[in-house]
């Protein structure tokens, strides 16, 4: 421990002097508060530090105690049933109801009021799985505790620690009480690590397997592997926070970390609020009990917000470390970036790009690197993966700005959400000629293995036609409608409705906020069988009218398929049967009805 | 007992560098005195180990180096609130400015407030009815929201936060035909930064006329007042407003313009602390500046009161991307967008809702169960109508179909029915439903793909 002194304040940046032996991003304790700090700069025995909490108040020459250690955040059971924590993961309802102690307005968070991450208490049944005796090493599963009634919490063998279990017994312990002696260190059921140093593991692998989010545009075009990261930028309005929701109520991960960084306060109440009610697909239990989140609100202190996105991601790898597959949702990493570029400010660093620091680029890399699927450490091998999915608050929704450009750059997913779809109440936004995943070729065999030979075909087709009527738009609006093909014509009647029907998802809809991939198939098989159909009834009968066509009652029952609730989806299997007569049955006569603009231009 | 230095080194701005000072605490409260005794208030920027950067809430002039002394008060700002503030009007430092007597507190807080915890946080969902149309029916405000109204220059905007201020209500529509207004406690509280005189006195005389003064609090600065009062205004304003909702259980509207003038006067004081400016000269911590203020809208558990927001800025030349607007969309829960081009056809009010947007969706038990759906629908059949009019004027009448005809004169009749309305025309929930339906009925029935079947069975014939 090292006193020293505090020589400057300017905003969440302190400066503290007579610091001998203090060493990088060691946590601090600043001022009479102790209010919690990092150095992130040293000069000689001069350190730099970022305040976690608000400083109005703290007075120059109060002291400044550096603890020796990094900012490390402590793992063990009880994370996922306390819901909700700060960027340094303290837990906001203990935080509010020590703030209630002290007579003050619990709804606050009042400066200087601290808790630790993980209850004290609380007593956890621990079940081992290896006998005294046994050599483990790192990695290894000691035994297990039930966290909640979806997760079974896997003790692991702390990394550095290997030998002989000379003593382990079952029973109901706290996290800070020993459950186990490995040759002759004891072991808890919570141990720290530091938040910006990589968790270990055996060995990366190419990532293969899909995330299903159960969201169309996203699994069908664009999708993104378990071990995969994606960036969502877009600009505000366009919707990038209900996607990062969807994902997190929707996706198959086993476990949902949810970092709020520097967003609107209103939104983590919305998951708070929700996700209790919301159950889990597979197992019927409230999405809570899998679901971490990490709040630090626009309004929190701004070094904090820094830490938090360190503070899930190092979540992430904990969980991912016991064998799942783990999602870390950031909302924004934008933000995340703001908050470096201000401290990098008020160091008088020299500034980059609009003022951010020069190193932003690589921080931003090294921070995506850790997702991941992995062999994690132990001698059992398990596979777990760690997959980022971050939204990026582009200014202006100028995507040349510095963040989104480094986040291109090693994201290898990319929904690019468009502000003049959202303005049309599409949604998901997700712009599907802009975006991109270069994932798919990964998890193209699984799609054809799980769900249907045809998939990547289907696929394919259905992305040329929606491309195709880019192109077709640019010629309506020089010389009109007149001068289209029938089958040209039909073509745009197909992707209206793909980009009606299929692409765009109603979140708030009970049936339509969700879709197996065996749904999305049935839904595309159906629209693009019928689009062949009427192109080769269209071509064999050359006076049919459009409307004659289109105006038929199997094409609008097409259009509503996303209505069918998933038990019946297997009827739209039938329908799609019946599209070949349907359409054969027609007859071929002579009209002169107008084919209308509205059928299809961009309008919704 | 105040101790007085003399050591003043630098007047910069509104940024005083004092030399030689005990141990100052961050944002410390200090006065100074000028050689004819007046003093004024500032508060410490930077602390360090001799020196102290001190930002004065007023101006600068008159000031010197030589003899003007400083003295640090051993606290940070605190501003003393009270229930009587309702139907008074103050300065930007919070002094009184009408020629009422001085307030006495019943509590003095910190000015900058504390985060709300947000596990602490409740969800908004109260339906605040506007009777606007096209707030209500398409981007209706909930208690607890910050919607900020996004303008131009010469757009009637004042007049339209004076009309949301007059006729904001709590309702809820009872068996699906009849609204009644909840009866609870509210306070409106006004804070102008940098407007004109007559502007401030348009809203002074408007909630004079309307009886709405008596539960109103004006804090005011006009464009010639000190443009450090405009950064401590807001939060003064906020400050009262919280007490008020969460402590006294009232329900707060709070409705700041302009906060371009706001964020300009940041970026002045920025300027002359010479930080280094972000995009177009605006400090890089913009975003958390305004989020500290925004944030302060809420509801909190264990208190029945609540604090909304309505925002009001002019987007420099009408761009939505430049840095003000473009932060405050990214922090607040929506905007609604006046729009010049309906103005110039004398639409009032002139709020587009293409691009207008609200993030909160009211709680179904409010209003009624098709809100939702027939909002979309008028949104989307709106937009779509405008595009096949533009369309039209290059491809000619002759090319438009009857649907499209149909959804030209949608268009048309949205603009002129819905849209358009009386500067006190206050339109209930169900008076905009019925006049959706009604316009809705333009379009074939087979294009209202967003309103499920039953609804339209149930309430279009209405």
């Amino acid at each position: 421990m090292n006193t020293g002194i505090i020589i400057k304040i300017s905003g969440p940046l302190v400066i503290a002097d007579s610091m001998k032996g203090a060493k990088m991003y060691d946590l601090v304790k600043v001022g009479n508060l102790q209010l919690l700090g990092e150095i992130i700069e040293l000069k000689g025995d001069t350190a730099s530090i970022q305040v976690y909490e608000d400083i109005s108040g703290l007075k120059v020459g109060e002291p400044a105690i550096s603890t020796g250690e990094p900012l490390s955040i402590e793992l063990g059971p009880g994370l996922l049933t306390s819901g909700l924590f700060d960027g340094i993961l303290r837990p906001l309802n203990v935080i509010a109801e020590k703030v209630a102690d002290q007579g003050l307005n619990a709804g606050y968070i009042t400066k200087g009021v601290t808790a630790p991450t993980l209850n004290r208490e609380t007593k956890w049944m621990f079940k081992p799985i290896v006998k005294q005796g046994d050599s483990v090493g790192a990695g290894d599963i000691l035994g297990t505790v039930q966290e909640t009634e979806l997760i079974t919490h896997k003790i692991l063998v702390p990394f550095g620690i290997s030998g002989t279990v000379t003593q382990i017994e079952a029973g109901e312990f706290t996290v800070t009480q020993d459950i186990a002696i490995i040759g002759d260190t004891p072991v808890q059921l919570m141990h720290k690590w530091p938040v910006r140093t990589p968790r270990p593991y055996q060995m990366k692998q190419i990532p293969s397997t899909p995330l299903i989010t159960q969201q169309r545009i996203i699994d069908t075009f664009f999708p993104i592997p378990k071990g995969g990261a994606a960036a969502v930028p877009g600009p505000f309005g366009a919707g990038k926070t209900v996607i990062q929701q969807q994902l997190a109520k929707w996706s198959d991960a086993d476990i949902v970390v949810y970092v709020g960084c520097g967003e609107r306060g209103n939104e983590i109440t919305d998951v708070l609020v929700e996700f209790p009610h919301l159950k889990d697909p597979k197992s019927g239990r409230p999405l809570m009990e899998r679901t971490i989140l990490v709040a630090n609100t626009s309004n929190m202190p701004i070094a904090a917000r820094e830490a938090s996105v360190y503070t899930g991601i190092t979540l992430a790898e904990y969980y991912r470390d016991m064998g799942y597959n783990v999602a870390m949702m950031a909302d924004s990493t934008s933000r995340w970036a703001e908050a470096m570029r201000e401290m990098s400010g008020r160091l008088e660093e020299m500034p980059g790009e609009e003022g951010y620091p020069a190193y932003l680029g690589s921080r931003i890399s090294a921070f995506y690197e850790r997702a991941g699927i992995v062999t994690t450490l132990g001698s059992e091998g398990r596979i777990g993966s760690a997959t980022i999915i971050a939204a990026v608050s582009p200014p202006g929704g100028d995507l040349s700005e510095p963040v989104s450009q480094a986040t291109l750059k090693v994201t290898k997913a990319f929904w690019g959400l468009d502000a003049s779809l959202a303005a049309k109440k599409h949604f998901p936004s997700i712009h599907w000629l802009n975006s991109y995943s270069l994932y798919r070729d990964n998890v193209e065999e699984y799609f054809i293995n799980k769900t249907a030979a045809d998939w990547g075909e289907l696929r394919d087709l259905a992305m040329q036609i929606l491309q195709k009527e880019n192109d077709l738009d640019d010629i309506i609006k020089l010389v009109g409608m007149d001068a289209l093909s029938m089958s040209e014509k039909i073509l745009l009647d197909t992707a209206r409705g793909l980009r009606e029907d299929y692409l765009q998802q109603n979140a708030f809809d009970e049936i339509d906020a969700f879709a197996s991939t065996r749904k999305m198939y049935l839904m595309l098989k159906a629209m693009l069988t019928f689009h062949q159909e009427a192109t080769v009834f269209a071509q064999e009968h050359p006076h049919i009218e459009l409307s004659d066509i289109i105006d038929i009652e199997i094409r609008d029952t097409i259009s509503r398929l996303k209505n069918t609730p998933e038990s019946e989806i297997e009827s739209i299997a039938e329908l799609i049967e019946t599209i070949p007569t349907t359409i054969n049955k027609l007859k071929d006569h002579h009209s002169s009805s107008n084919f209308g603009i509205n059928k299809v231009i961009n309008g919704i | 007992m105040k101790k007085w230095y003399n050591t003043i080194k630098e007047i910069a701005g509104p940024l005083v560098v004092v030399e030689k000072v005990p141990q100052v605490a961050f944002e410390e409260i200090v006065e100074i005195r000028d050689s004819k005794g007046v003093t004024r208030k500032g508060r410490v920027l930077e602390a360090g180990k001799d020196t102290a950067i001190v930002q004065l809430f007023t101006n600068t002039e008159g000031l010197d180096t030589e003899t003007a002394e400083i003295a640090f008060l051993g606290k940070t700002l605190e501003f003393g609130v009270s229930e009587s503030m309702l139907g008074r009007i103050f300065t930007g430092a919070g002094e009184v400015k009408d020629n009422g007597p001085q307030i006495i507190a019943e509590k003095y807080l910190d000015i900058n407030g504390s985060p709300i915890n947000p596990g602490m946080r409740k969800f908004p969902s109260e339906f605040i009815q506007t009777g606007i149309s096209t707030i209500d029916g398409l981007n209706a405000l909930v208690r607890g929201q910050k919607l900020p109204i996004f303008s131009g220059s010469g757009l009637p905007h004042a007049e339209l936060a004076a009309q949301i201020a007059e006729q904001a209500r709590v309702v809820e529509v009872k068996n699906g035909n009849e609204v009644v207004e909840a009866d609870e406690p509210f306070a409106v509280i006004f804070a102008a930064m940098g407007v004109t005189f007559e502007e401030a006195q348009f809203f002074i005389n408007s909630f004079e006329k309307t009886g709405a003064m008596e539960r109103a609090a004006l804090f005011i600065n006009t464009a010639s007042d000190p443009i450090v009062e405009r950064i401590t205004l807001p939060r003064l304003a906020l400050t009262l407003g919280e007490y008020l909702a969460f402590e006294k259980n009232m329900h707060v509207l709070v409705i700041m313009t302009d906060m371009t003038n706001y964020a300009d006067a940041l970026r002045e004081v920025s300027a002359s602390r010479k930080e280094i400016p972000g995009r177009r000269g605006y400090p890089g911590y913009l975003y958390t500046d305004l989020a500290t203020l925004y944030e302060r809208a809420g509801l909190i558990k264990g208190s029945n009161g609540s604090l909304t927001q309505i925002p009001i800025l002019t987007m420099p030349d009408d761009d939505k991307q430049h840095p003000i607007p473009d932060l405050t969309g990214y922090i607040t829960e929506g905007q609604i967008m006046v729009n010049r081009e309906l103005h110039n056809k004398s639409i009032y009010p002139p709020i587009q809702p293409i691009g207008s947007l609200s993030r909160i969706g009211v709680d179904k038990k409010f209003t009624r169960e098709d809100l939702s759906a027939v909002k979309d629908q008028m949104a989307s059949s709106y937009a779509k109508g405008t595009e096949i009019k533009e369309l039209a004027l290059i491809l000619g009448e002759s090319a438009l179909s009857d649907t499209d005809k149909a959804y030209i004169k949608f268009a048309e009749a949205f603009e002129k029915r819905y849209i358009t309305q009386g500067r006190r025309e206050n339109r209930t929930i169900l008076d905009t439903l019925n006049l959706s339906w009604e316009l809705l009925s333009i379009l074939p029935q087979k294009e209202l793909k967003k309103i499920k079947p039953e609804f339209i069975e149930k309430y279009s014939t209405l």
